[in-house]
Order: C-alpha cells, then sequence, then structure tokens
C-alpha cells in the first residue's frame, strides 16, 4: 500500500505523547489493559480497514445501494467488512466485561474508527451508527431491553439506526410529527415517516434495530413531548434470530453526492398496523437521552472528517513527492530536469495547511475523546463533572471545526493534484465529496453555533467556558518556557482576551435582542474554532519544542519539526482571522441580518 | 500432535528501510517492526490444523533482542498456545538460528516445525533447510498446501516448474510459501486472552548454542541512485550510445 490510511507515528504521537493514554492503565476500569493490547488492537484496525475496508472505496462509490422488491442490495464487500469488524470484536470492544464487551477505552476505540474512516467512510458509517444505537440501549434501555437487542448489535447480528429527521423536520425536531400509540401488551405502535436515515436497510446483517423518536398520542407539545423507542426491522425471537417482519419499510433511497454505500432512505412506520416499538426509558425523556449520546456521536462525525481530511493530506504528499512539474523561477536551465510539486512554494503551503488541519482535526478529536472518557472514569467525583462541563461546551467546535476545515483541506488536496485531481482516476475527488457531508450531518453547522452561543457558553453557570480558559492559560503559561513556540503562547493569549471581549459583548447583545445577537453565531463559533484549533496546536507544539531539546533520531527530528512548524502556521497564519470576525460581531454589525427577502 | 512455529520480528513490509548514514547496516531505530509476514502465514497454518482437531499444542518461539516479545505475543493472539523467547543482542545469521530451533526441538519433541520460507529482511531462505539437516528430519520447503495423514504429510511445493507434490514423514520442517494461506488478523478478545498465555525466556547459551557470527558485514549502502537521461541528436547517436556507452548492443 504506497498511500497510508493515517501516519503511524503521529498515531502513536497522539496517543501516548499528546495524550497519557497509557495512564488509563491506572484506572480499575482498565487493569486488565496494557499498552500492549492498545498496540495490538490498533494494528488488528489497521489490518481490517486496509484489507476489508479501503479494497472497495471506488466500487461502492460507483455502485451505490439499490431498492429491488423492498429490499435493499449493495456490493458484497460491505457485509465482509461489516463481519470482520464484528468479528474481531470491535462492535462490542468499549462495553462492560459483563455485558460481552472488552471494556476498550474510549481513545483507543475512537483511533480504531479513525481506521475504518480513513480507508471508507462510506462502509464505516455502518459500525458507526451501529455503536451509537447500542450506546443509547446500553445507557438507557432496560435489563430486558439490552438482554434483546444490545447483544444483537454487539456480535453483528443486527445494525442499528437513528432515525430522529423527518420529510417536515429536521434542525427543528420538536415539530416532529411520528406518533406512537399505545398498546394493550404495553408496547407501541409506531406511525409515522422518517427521512435521511443513515443504514436505513441493507442485507449485511440479519437485522436493523431502529431508534425512532416518536410523539406518544396526547404528549405535550415540542420537545417535551418526545420518546424514544426501539423499532426492529425484523421482531426478535428469544433465540435472538429474526422473526416476523415489522411495518416498517423502504418507502425510497436517497441519490447521494458522497458516503454512498451507505444505505439512506426514507422509511415508514405503520402503513398497515403500526410498527411494534418499544418504549426506551420514560415517555417524554426521548430527546433527552438521544442528546445525552450527542457529545460521543458529534465526536464520532467529526473524527470521520478528520480521516477523510488525512487521507486526502495523504494522497496528495505523496503524489507532490512524485510529480516531476516545471522548475523554480531562480532556475534558467530550461534543460534541467523539473523539480518534483512539492519544491513549489505553493504546494508546501497547500500541504502545511493540509497538515495543520488534518492533524489538528485527528488531535481535537482524540482530546474531546479523553474528556468523554475522562467523564466517566476519572478518579473522582470533582474531575469527572470538570470533563463533562468542558466537553459540553467545547463539543459544538469539536464537530464544527474538523467537519469545515476538512472539506477546505480535501479541497487543497484536489488542487495539488490539478487537473488529475478532478477525474476520477485519483481518490481525492470522492474524498471531497463524502466529506461534504460531515458540515452537515449530526447537527448542522449553524446549530452548532447556536448551540454554543446561546446554550453552552452559559451552562453550568458558565462553569465550562472558565474551565476551558483556565485549561488554555495553563497550556500557554507552559508554552513560554520553551524559546520556539513562546511567541506563539503570546499570539493565543492575545486571542483569548479577544474572545473574552467578544464574548461578553454578544452576551451583552443577546440580552437586549435575542434574534440579533445570536444572528452571526455561526461566525462566532468559527472563532472559537480557530482559537481550539490554535490551542491543540500549540499543545502539539509544546511537546515537540520539549522533544526537540534533546539529540533525536533524524525520522524523529523530521517529525517534531513538523509538528512544529505546523503549530507556527496555524497561529501565525490561520488565527489571526479573528480579528476581523471580532471586529464585527463587538460592533454588532448587523448588514446580513438586516438584508430583507424580498431586496434578494 | 505438537506444532512449533518460529516466527521473526523484521522491519515492516511497508516501511521503506535506509542504510545507516556511516554504512554499518540497515538502519531500524524508529521503524515500525512486524511478524515476517511468512511466519505470519506458518503461524496461520499451525492455528488451522489446531481447529481441524489434528494439532493440539502449537508453541510459538523468536529469537533475537527481548521486544520480539511482541511478536510472539501476537503470535499467541493469532492462536498460538503458548511461547518461547530465546534473547540475545548478537544480530543472528540463519545457522545460528537453526542451531537455535533445533535446541527447542530436542526439548519439545514437535511432529511438525512450521517456518515461513524466509524472511523479508534478509531474504536468505536457509533456516528450514539448515533445520532440516540438523534435526536429520524431512523437510518440505515453499508449501503452498499441507495435508496430514497419520505421521505422514502431503505437501504441494511451490517450485519454479510449477507445482510439486511429496509426501513427507514426521517429524518434519515445513516452510510457508505465499499461497499456503491468508493469515487472519487478532481479534479483541484473543488479544485479551494472549496476554495470559505463557512466554518462557530462553537464552542461546542455556541452550549451549553459538551464536557468534561465522561472517562480517563489510558494508551497506543503498543502491546507485538512477542519473537523469538525455536527450539525443539523432538515431546515429543514439546507435552509437548504446553501441560503445551502454554497450548493450554490438
Amino acid at each position: 500500500m504506497s498511500v497510508p490510511l493515517l501516519n503511524d507515528r503521529d498515531v502513536e504521537f497522539l496517543l501516548y505523547e499528546f495524550l497519557d493514554t497509557e495512564k488509563l492503565l491506572e484506572r480499575p476500569r482498565y487493569s486488565e489493559h496494557s499498552r500492549e493490547i492498545f498496540d495490538a488492537s490498533l494494528r488488528t484496525a489497521k489490518t481490517i480497514a486496509e484489507k476489508y475496508f479501503a479494497n472497495h472505496l471506488v466500487e461502492g462509490d460507483e455502485n451505490e445501494p439499490t431498492l429491488e422488491n423492498g429490499i435493499v442490495k449493495m456490493i458484497p464487500e460491505t457485509k465482509v467488512a461489516w463481519d470482520a469488524f464484528a468479528n474481531a470484536g470491535f462492535l462490542a470492544a468499549h462495553q462492560d466485561y459483563e455485558e460481552g464487551g472488552m471494556q476498550m477505552p474510549e481513545v483507543i476505540f475512537r483511533m480504531v474508527m479513525a481506521y475504518v474512516n480513513a480507508a471508507n467512510i462510506g462502509t464505516a458509517a455502518y459500525p458507526f451508527v451501529a455503536t451509537g444505537s447500542a450506546n443509547l440501549i446500553r445507557a438507557f434501555g432496560s435489563v430486558e431491553q439490552k438482554a434483546k437487542f444490545l447483544t444483537l448489535i454487539m456480535d453483528g447480528r443486527s445494525n442499528g439506526t437513528m432515525c430522529l429527521t423527518e420529510p417536515g423536520q429536521g434542525s427543528a425536531l420538536g415539530d416532529i410529527t411520528t406518533m406512537a400509540a399505545p398498546a394493550d401488551d404495553g408496547t407501541y405502535r409506531v406511525f409515522g415517516q422518517k427521512m435521511f436515515i443513515s443504514c436505513a436497510d441493507h442485507d449485511i446483517a440479519g437485522n436493523v434495530i431502529h431508534m425512532v423518536l416518536a410523539k406518544i398520542k396526547g404528549a405535550p407539545p415540542g420537545v417535551k413531548g418526545i420518546s424514544l423507542f426501539i423499532v426492529p426491522k425484523f421482531l426478535v425471537n428469544d433465540d435472538g434470530s429474526p422473526g416476523e417482519r415489522n411495518d416498517v419499510v423502504v418507502a425510497g433511497l436517497n441519490h447521494k453526492m458522497g458516503y454512498r454505500n451507505t444505505t439512506n432512505a426514507a422509511l415508514n412506520f405503520g402503513e398497515k398496523d403500526g410498527a411494534i416499538g418499544y418504549l426506551v426509558g420514560e415517555a417524554n425523556k426521548g430527546l433527552g437521552y438521544m442528546f445525552q449520546m450527542m457529545n460521543e456521536a458529534r465526536i464520532g462525525v467529526a473524527l470521520g472528517a478528520a480521516a477523510i481530511a488525512y487521507q486526502g493530506f495523504n494522497h496528495s504528499l505523496d503524489y507532490a513527492r512524485q510529480r516531476p512539474q516545471g522548475r523554480l523561477a531562480s532556475c534558467k536551465d530550461q534543460l534541467s530536469p523539473q523539480v518534483m510539486l512539492v519544491e513549489h512554494a505553493d504546494v508546501r503551503r497547500l500541504l502545511l495547511a493540509q497538515k495543520a488541519y488534518s492533524e489538528g482535526s485527528l488531535a481535537m478529536c482524540l482530546f474531546g475523546s479523553s474528556l468523554f472518557e475522562n467523564q466517566n472514569s476519572a478518579p473522582t467525583q470533582e474531575l469527572r463533572t470538570r470533563n463533562t462541563q468542558l466537553l459540553d461546551l467545547l463539543t459544538p467546535v469539536i464537530k464544527s471545526w474538523p467537519s469545515k476545515y476538512g472539506c477546505i483541506s480535501n479541497d487543497m488536496a484536489i488542487q495539488i493534484l490539478g487537473g488529475a485531481g478532478y477525474t476520477r482516476e485519483y481518490p481525492v475527488e470522492q474524498l471531497y465529496r463524502d466529506q461534504r457531508l460531515n458540515p452537515i450531518h449530526e447537527g448542522a453547522e449553524a446549530i452548532h453555533g447556536l448551540d454554543l452561543l446561546g446554550r453552552k457558553l452559559s451552562l453550568y453557570g458558565g462553569a465550562g467556558y472558565q474551565f476551558f480558559k483556565e485549561d488554555v492559560a495553563q497550556d500557554i503559561a507552559k508554552a513560554k518556557d520553551f524559546e520556539p513556540i513562546k511567541n506563539l503562547a503570546g499570539k493565543l493569549e492575545n486571542a483569548m482576551d479577544v474572545l473574552e471581549k467578544t464574548t461578553q459583548s454578544l452576551q451583552q447583545q443577546m440580552g437586549v435582542d435575542i434574534d440579533r445577537g445570536l444572528a452571526n453565531a455561526t461566525v462566532y463559533l468559527d472563532m472559537f474554532g480557530r482559537i481550539v484549533g490554535a490551542w491543540i496546536w500549540l499543545k502539539q507544539g509544546i511537546i515537540a519544542a520539549e522533544a526537540l531539546s534533546s539529540s533525536l533520531h533524524e525520522s524523529d527530528e523530521h517529525f517534531y519539526r513538523g509538528k512544529l512548524q505546523a503549530a507556527n502556521y496555524y497561529i501565525e497564519w490561520e488565527l489571526p482571522a479573528i480579528e476581523q470576525y471580532a471586529e464585527l460581531l463587538q460592533a454588532g454589525n448587523s448588514v446580513p441580518f438586516e438584508m430583507q427577502d424580498e431586496w434578494f | 500432535m505438537k506444532i512449533l512455529v518460529a516466527v521473526k520480528r523484521v522491519a515492516d513490509y511497508n516501511v521503506k528501510v535506509r542504510a545507516k548514514s556511516d554504512n554499518t547496516g540497515p538502519d531500524l531505530a524508529n521503524v515500525k517492526m512486524a511478524i515476517n509476514p511468512f511466519c505470519e502465514i506458518a503461524v496461520e497454518e499451525a492455528v488451522r490444523l489446531k481447529e481441524k482437531g489434528i494439532a493440539t499444542e502449537i508453541i510459538v518461539v523468536s529469537i533475537g533482542a527481548q521486544a520480539a516479545q511482541e511478536q510472539v505475543r501476537t503470535a499467541l493472539a493469532l492462536g498460538a498456545d503458548r511461547g518461547i523467547l530465546i534473547t540475545t543482542d548478537t544480530d543472528l545469521e540463519s545457522l545460528a538460528v537453526a542451531k537455535c530451533l533445533k535446541a527447542v526441538c530436542d526439548n519439545e519433541s514437535p511432529d511438525i516445525v512450521l517456518l515461513g520460507k524466509q524472511a523479508i529482511d534478509g531474504d536468505n531462505n536457509h533456516t528450514g533447510q539448515m533445520l532440516g539437516a540438523l534435526t536429520g528430519w524431512a523437510q518440505a520447503t515453499f508449501a503452498s498446501e499441507l495435508t496430514i495423514d497419520g505421521d505422514s504429510a502431503t505437501v504441494i511445493r511451490e517450485v519454479d516448474a510449477g507445482l510439486q507434490t511429496i509426501q513427507i514423514k514426521l517429524p518434519a520442517i515445513v516452510t510457508a510459501d505465499l499461497r499456503l494461506n491468508e493469515p487472519r488478523y487478532a481479534s479483541l478478545p484473543n488479544i485479551m486472552k494472549a496476554k495470559k498465555k505463557t512466554i518462557d525466556s530462553t537464552t542461546p547459551a542455556d541452550l549451549g548454542v553459538d551464536v557468534a557470527p561465522r561472517t562480517t558485514l563489510l558494508k551497506a549502502e543503498p543502491p546507485a541512485e538512477r542519473k537523469a537521461g538525455i536527450k539525443v541528436e539523432d538515431v546515429a547517436q543514439l546507435v552509437d550510445k548504446l553501441k560503445n556507452e551502454a554497450k548493450v548492443i554490438s
């Protein structure tokens, strides 16, 4: 394989230098684990990704799922990949031993996902959605529901879905119309239509377990009347085998720009007598349950974005190193050999930006996963709470920054390949199409802007934001001890002041007029994202600067120099854009807000 | 039936290995290491024989630095039952490896020794044959199919002329070729289980083997870089250069 999925040296750096993953071994939950086990698990993940996911990246794109007589058909390689992932034990990896899992730490599991995402996001979506559904059942399902449905997903006999969106309702779930009527036996009959359901149907696992948001008849209006139901495609027999067909059918497939090997469909529930559904937890609390799983799912989406950006970076780097093209301006000898693309300054700029986005995204997602890990397994309640609050604040940013800059990164990869990049002979055009979904699903960018500015900043009395400022300040202080990144620390410090002023100003504006104050929340989100991006790069810069202060093997020297250069690039070239945003936001500039429909 | 499988720790096949700047050998510092792919095929074959109920125990052995324990552990995660690690800091030559394996054979009395046909670092293709000579057991190298039948085995070998089928008596040495099987990946539960399997550590000295090298490496250098081509004025000049400079035509 000429172009690697990720960069193994970077994976090692992120897990064991950027994050102190080995420290997790001190926690009772991980006493059976060791670094050797983590590394062996990642080797298996990489093997599976290379052999069973990467092998049909193009084929899956060119042969999207079809609907034949109500049955979704897909290329057979998808099932082989699903089986390999399941048989390796990854679907159950991070679940508890008692539930048949392996108690794999969150960051290691996410790195497993990063490999399969990088290999083939369209196929990786199946395990991704399955583990999300499994987590939902594990957290909120009854003992019986867990016994019946959770094990099915964990051993690969069923996939899962998340049925939130409807033809009429996407981002605003309060107005969903799918209804659930109580039946005499304690179950429910679900009626309605769901839209844009990923992995909605397929022939790769025996069953599909839909996690459906619906309103029980007579429930309060809005988000407070939404309940969560388990609706299996086939009713499940006592031995776990698929039984009678439930009243849920694929109404039609959506034909997408990318992620084409992921079935995406409209589902009809209750065309006949109603689909049999099982209420999860308490009635009317469904959206709350769903949201508790959102941090995880959002980091998961961002991780996909990071992995696709990483692939684009690796492909364009490989191409730039091998493709001779032209000579430098300083070269006057037209008969001299052409230089490689990478020797052109502008190509290196594009590569460096991609490095900053893709490695930065992977680091940011793993950092988010480590907060998620700590929220569950940190030694004290105080630490667990702190991590929860910080993670809640940062989730909109961790979801959005990799998704947005992943698209820009993949765009740059095409640019480096030029005309070749625009053809289907090279994978960068598909990566670009696949990537484009990420700023849309699991909360569109604007939703995260509103979530950050309108909700998360003031959540827990602003504790999350406070912790964020403390943690950044701590790293800035640390970075000032290292000559090569001293100036970067100063720049981030200034940026934090700008952020604070802008935040205060916007909170004041929201107090006066909430619509006006929130009008540019997406711009605020981008500003916040650039600052978190700069922080993540400063953190990496500190490690690199420290490592470079002693003598290193040549390959390590190159590695850390690259990290330092990317930190420099991001903080010197990309962070300053916040100045312009700050000026507009602090002044309450209302040009877009005051634009009127009739004027378009 | 007891099977002994040997695995070698080598640079991962994806790594582009470079010579050290002082030309004293390949630069393996910081290089990702893995089980030699042919050894992995040997492990897989052993595990399949166990799954078929033919083998009862699989012992995996590696010889080299302490770090080779990682490869033994990998083989245990793939399905071997226990491991032996023979540690030494000496750069081992094929004969030293074969002697160590002979000592292990004396101790363990396996019915079959499964090896890779060669390692992707040295590409020597020695050890299996040498071990055959040292033990006096039958050898079937370059195996692409292995069938056990009582106290004999039928092996299809990949030879230059095609495929050769031979029957050998056990105990025997079998070396795996590329097409013998497709190795599995270690599943998570098996990786966890492997942690609890035993690895016995020993040294060549304990086994009574002298591993001192018999040859000396004088120099390791990268292949000469390809020079840029030139443009010729006409066919006559081309022919002239092919004849007098490249000397490929006369």
